[in-house]
């Protein structure tokens, strides 16, 4: 009883080191390396020069509704709304997710 | 496991990860360190993988050996032909990518020891790698046209496909042409350095006749069997805005060229023009070659979509126009860019020894401009396919400009300052 008990514990604390690690790990990469598809005219990190707007610190639902409406054709663009459609929910998430964390 | 395992379990994955993360022992850099990089070509590809690296690590040592002592941008380089832009304005300093710790040789690599890993510099300088980034563009293959084959017949008989003293030289020559005089453009079957490129070029040099010198023609000689890139948008511009200006003429090879009567040799016929402009046949730039890198076709290097590293040549990763497209990814500037990102991802992670992302992915946009502040795009999203190993377009994602429009005039213009900044400032 003891034994499994412990083993229980274990296992939970592995549990929670690994998934943690990954969340961190995992997902800021996937992140940076996917945002970084966005940075030849958004600038790197989101700071884009002009016309095109700065992504950098934008707030991350905010992001994700801009992308899922060019995904789905509720918001008109001229290149966006193509772009958008080549993005999972996932991907945009994680792209959203590493640019709220960019410094404006 | 037990509590006592599980904790020697636990130091023991910190120690590995400890020892993968300087890269130690056994693992892929020589020095023991974060590793040096050397990156061959300072353009969209090799100036991105330079800067990018240091952002996502900057222990990584990285040398940058570029002939130029600036960054020209090849796109947007057509304007300088219509007269609505300088090379100035196209014109950018490598000296910004100091700050990020990149070190910039000013040189022409001549040789590549992928058994010593060290580059052989012009000048007589020898650089060691643990990993190589070649981004070398494209040479030109004149000996495919041999009276073209000799430095003083391409001085007369311009390329200007790289952006420089070469554009200058035809702005020139189309200045001095006298109204009623006629330019003949000479396209090469693909695959070659930017798919709308020439269209664009007829497009722009148009646009100038009109406004400068209406009677002149502009006559397309293209040696594949239809417009290579955007068909629709520059068939009705060449139909539509030029009509009386622009002659194009598909399954239109070129063989040879007499520079002494400006003369263009085609299979069936002879081409008298005041100003001939020949875009020559293609291949990876010479130093791919050099290294062993040239798998396709005796001019391409073929890549892993997954790091851009070379399936010939350990160590060795190949950017851009150099390599063997992947399907519907086209040879630009935006392109490289991308391909650089994957690449720098790639080596920080195989220097630290950890394992490479297994599913990249790149984007693609390339503005043409129509008229003076018209433009139009095309754009597509890749990414990479485990079964098929190589880059594929995303279905249902990318496109193209409905029409010409000053809006998308105003974004190209913008993307050239952003994708500038994100190479080199």
């Amino acid at each position: 009883m003891k034994k499994t008990g412990t083993r229980g514990v274990a296992l939970s604390l592995f549990a929670a080191i690994s998934t943690g690690a990954l969340a961190q790990d995992g997902g800021a990469r996937d992140g940076q390396y996917l945002a970084a598809t966005c940075a030849a005219c958004h600038g790197t990190r989101g700071q884009s020069t002009g016309v095109m707007p700065v992504l950098a610190g934008m707030d991350k639902a905010a992001m994700i509704a801009a992308m899922q409406a060019f995904k789905h054709g509720l918001r008109p663009g001229t290149i966006m709304p193509q772009l958008a459609k080549g993005y999972s929910d996932l991907q945009i998430a994680d792209v959203a997710e590493f640019f709220s964390r960019q410094k404006p | 496991m037990n509590r006592r395992r599980f904790v020697q379990w636990l130091s023991a994955s910190a120690a590995v990860g400890a020892v993968a993360g300087c890269a130690a022992p056994g693992s892929a850099t020589s020095n023991g360190k974060a590793g040096r990089v050397v990156v061959v070509g300072g353009g969209y590809g090799g100036a991105t993988a330079a800067k990018y690296i240091k952002l996502w690590n900057p222990a990584i040592d990285v040398v940058m050996v570029e002939q130029n002592p600036v960054f020209i941008s090849c796109p947007l380089s057509n304007r300088v032909l219509a007269g609505t832009m300088s090379l100035q304005d196209l014109t950018r300093d490598y000296d910004t990518l100091q700050k990020y710790g990149v070190t910039v040789v000013q040189d022409v690599a001549a040789a590549v020891d992928p058994a010593r890993r060290t580059v052989n510099l012009k000048r007589g300088q020898t650089l060691n790698y643990d990993r190589l980034i070649v981004s070398p563009g494209v040479e030109f293959l004149y000996a495919k046209l041999p009276r073209l084959n000799n430095d003083a017949a391409q001085q007369t008989v311009l390329h200007a496909w790289k952006a420089g003293p070469q554009t200058l030289a035809l702005r020139k020559q189309l200045e001095a042409m006298p109204d009623g005089g006629v330019y003949a453009l000479f396209v090469p079957k693909a695959p070659y350095r930017c798919p709308p490129g020439p269209y664009e070029r007829a497009c722009q040099i148009a646009w100038y006749f009109k406004n400068a010198k209406p009677k002149s023609k502009v006559l397309v000689f293209d040696a594949n069997p239809e417009i290579v890139s955007k068909k629709g948008l520059f068939g009705k511009a060449f139909a539509e805005r030029y009509g009386s200006i622009i002659e194009y003429r598909p399954n239109s090879e070129l063989t040879d060229v007499d520079p002494a009567t400006n003369t263009a040799k085609l299979t069936f016929e002879d081409v008298k023009a005041d100003v001939l402009n020949v875009v020559p046949p293609q291949a990876a730039g010479a130093i791919a070659r050099q290294a062993g890198l040239v798998t396709s076709n005796d001019r391409w290097c073929e890549v892993d979509w997954r790091s851009m590293e070379s399936t010939v040549q350990k160590n060795i990763h190949v950017l851009g126009d150099a390599t063997l497209s992947a399907p519907a990814m086209p040879k630009s500037g935006h392109m490289a860019n991308a391909h650089a990102k994957v690449c720098a991802a790639a080596v920080v992670a195989q220097l630290a020894g950890q394992p490479i992302n297994d599913s990249p992915m790149t984007t693609n946009t390339c503005y043409s401009f129509i008229s003076g502040n018209e433009v139009v795009h095309i754009a597509s999203v890749h990414a990479f396919n485990a079964e098929k190993k190589t880059m594929l377009a995303v279905e249902g994602s990318g496109g193209l400009s409905p029409a010409p429009s000053k809006l998308e005039g105003e974004y190209a213009e913008a993307w050239a300052r952003n994708i500038w900044a994100d190479m080199l400032a």
